[in-house]
């Protein structure tokens, strides 16, 4: 069963949206498997100024969605880039042992809108 | 908050009068049927009563009704029980691709013990291959065990065709009973079976407790070894409590039978407009008619099940889904993967299934929370922005 913290995050989860002209997306996931996570993100003087995303997945994937792009608001891309899904999984109180697979989902995303960043500026 | 239950597929709660006949039977009457004494006369009697009331509600004999633990143990009874027996003259099985696991994984493991299963295909509606399964016979096939109609999707399969196709073939009829029953008519003449398979607590009765129907002349190998109890069949003192209730919800079922289903026919099908009506990107799984009257199953583009069962949980309205992400280990359910309703669609199922309790103002409460929720959703989903 899914955590207080947890389901507290999916009902009201923050950062849900699209950033026009953003410097950097990643897109994990795809239709078939039942789950797909955009994440956006503006960066200024290597920080990661908004983070936005779009996720269609379970319960878990849109509340570690909603985690991770609040844990790197803020942040610099070094530190962002080391968010890991246990991070996540402990903000968010926990996540049920079957969906330990999908926290890494969130993450990763991010980590890939990162590095789209960065090849896109050749950082 | 006031909570709506659409579940009645997973369970039901206990009717009050299967509950008030139960009650005698744990501290009062609470005598073993085996026993010579007067409370085991007690027990013996309840027994017998059960066993012809539950007979009478299939239009089968006493000797027909064999007690359970329910749909899983009456499944792996008539399938493995069938199969062992029969192995000397053949080993080859037919069973459907949407069948319960209860029926599955009994096959697969059969055939790991080297029995040849065909598992028959479904059109785009759920509805079984009449054709294919009648191609897939062959002289070595001992047994069919096709499900009466579908715990997911709802759809009724053409059982009595199938038991025409076979007849004088000497094979096996199988079916699942566990969703129809008391919902539909069940009478295993008219169905044409050799074994049903009965679960108590999805028909307001207590858990832990059914029946397999085997018509007189069938013979099968017991799972278990014990004492001489239901014919050796299925030895171990009989939960008799579990029985006297199951027997009252099998009576209570079969005598409402016409008025609950007609109730739930016209919840249903007014849930399935008003849902099409308010809901863009909708759509019904399953065969519009030929479907159990209390099962209402729609996917939602664009929208993942779990989720959408989670925002309605969080609203009080516990429903199922038939989708679990496939991130790693969850697969999309095999009965939707079978009638395939397409990428966009698949993982976005829910599965309403009503029950004789439920009103028009539930359905209506519902319908509106569900708006309201897929919107929710789809504004957050990637792709939800073009609809
Ligand atoms: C079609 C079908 N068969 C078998 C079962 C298993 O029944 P039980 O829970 O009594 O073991 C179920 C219950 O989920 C079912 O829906
Ligand atoms: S993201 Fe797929 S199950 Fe959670």
């Amino acid at each position: 069963m899914y955590s207080k913290k947890l389901l507290e995050e999916f009902t009201n989860p923050k950062n849900v949206g699209i950033i026009e002209n953003a410097d950097g997306v990643g897109q994990l996931g795809n239709p078939a498997d039942g789950d797909v996570i955009t994440i956006y993100i503006k960066v200024k003087n290597g920080i990661l100024e908004d983070v936005k995303f779009k996720a269609f997945g379970c319960a878990a994937a849109i509340a570690t969605s909603s985690m991770v792009t609040q844990m790197a608001k803020g942040r610099t891309i070094e530190e962002a880039m080391h968010i890991t899904k246990e991070d996540v999984a402990e903000a968010l109180g926990g996540l049920p042992p079957g969906k330990m697979d999908c926290s890494n989902f969130a993450p990763d995303t991010l980590r890939v809108a990162i590095e789209d960043y960065q090849k896109k500026n050749k950082v | 908050m006031k909570r709506i239950y659409m579940d009645h597929s997973a369970t039901t709660h206990v009717d009050p009068k299967v509950l008030e006949a139960m009650l005698p039977y744990f501290a009062e009457k609470f005598g073993n049927a085996s026993s010579l004494h007067s409370y085991g006369q007690e027990a013996s009697e309840a027994l017998s009563l059960s066993r012809e009331q539950v007979a009478q509600t299939l239009g089968a004999q006493p000797t027909e009704i064999i007690f359970t633990s329910g749909g899983t143990e009456s499944d792996n009874m008539a399938i493995k029980g069938a199969a062992y027996m029969c192995s000397s003259k053949g080993r080859h099985i037919i069973t459907s691709v949407i069948e319960h696991p209860a029926v599955l994984r009994t096959c697969e493991q059969l055939e790991k013990e080297g029995f040849e299963v065909t598992y028959v295909p479904v059109d785009r509606d759920g509805i079984v291959d009449l054709q294919f399964l009648e191609d897939s016979i062959k002289e070595e096939t001992i047994l069919i065990s096709i499900m009466h109609a579908n715990n997911e999707i709802g759809t009724i399969q053409p059982i009595t065709e199938i038991s025409k196709l076979i007849e004088g073939k000497g094979i096996i009829l199988h079916t699942d009973a566990v969703q129809s029953v008391g919902k539909i008519p069940t009478d295993v003449n008219e169905l044409g079976v050799d074994m049903l398979s009965i679960s108590s607590h999805k028909i307001y009765g207590p858990k832990g407790v059914g029946a397999l129907y085997m018509r007189d002349g069938i013979n099968i190998l017991p799972l278990l070894q014990g004492g001489g109890h239901e014919r050796g069949l299925r030895p171990g003192t009989e939960n008799i409590p579990g029985i006297v209730g199951f027997a009252k919800a099998m009576s209570i079922a079969h005598e409402n039978l016409e008025h609950d289903s007609r109730h739930m026919e016209h919840l249903r099908d007014s849930m399935i407009k008003k849902i099409c009506g308010k809901i863009p990107h909708a759509k019904l799984n399953g065969h519009e008619k030929k479907r159990l009257p209390n099962n209402v199953n729609m996917s939602f583009k664009y929208v993942e099940g779990e989720s959408l069962l989670m925002l309605l949980d969080m609203k009080g309205v516990a429903v199922s889904t038939g989708s679990a992400c496939s991130s790693k280990s969850q697969k999309a359910s095999h009965v939707l993967s079978a009638i395939d309703p397409g990428v966009d669609y698949i993982h976005g199922s829910l599965r309403f299934t009503l029950g004789k309790e439920n009103t028009m103002e539930e359905v209506d409460i519902v319908v509106d929370l569900l708006e309201e929720a897929v919107i929710k959703l789809r504004q957050m989903s990637p792709f939800g922005e073009d609809i």
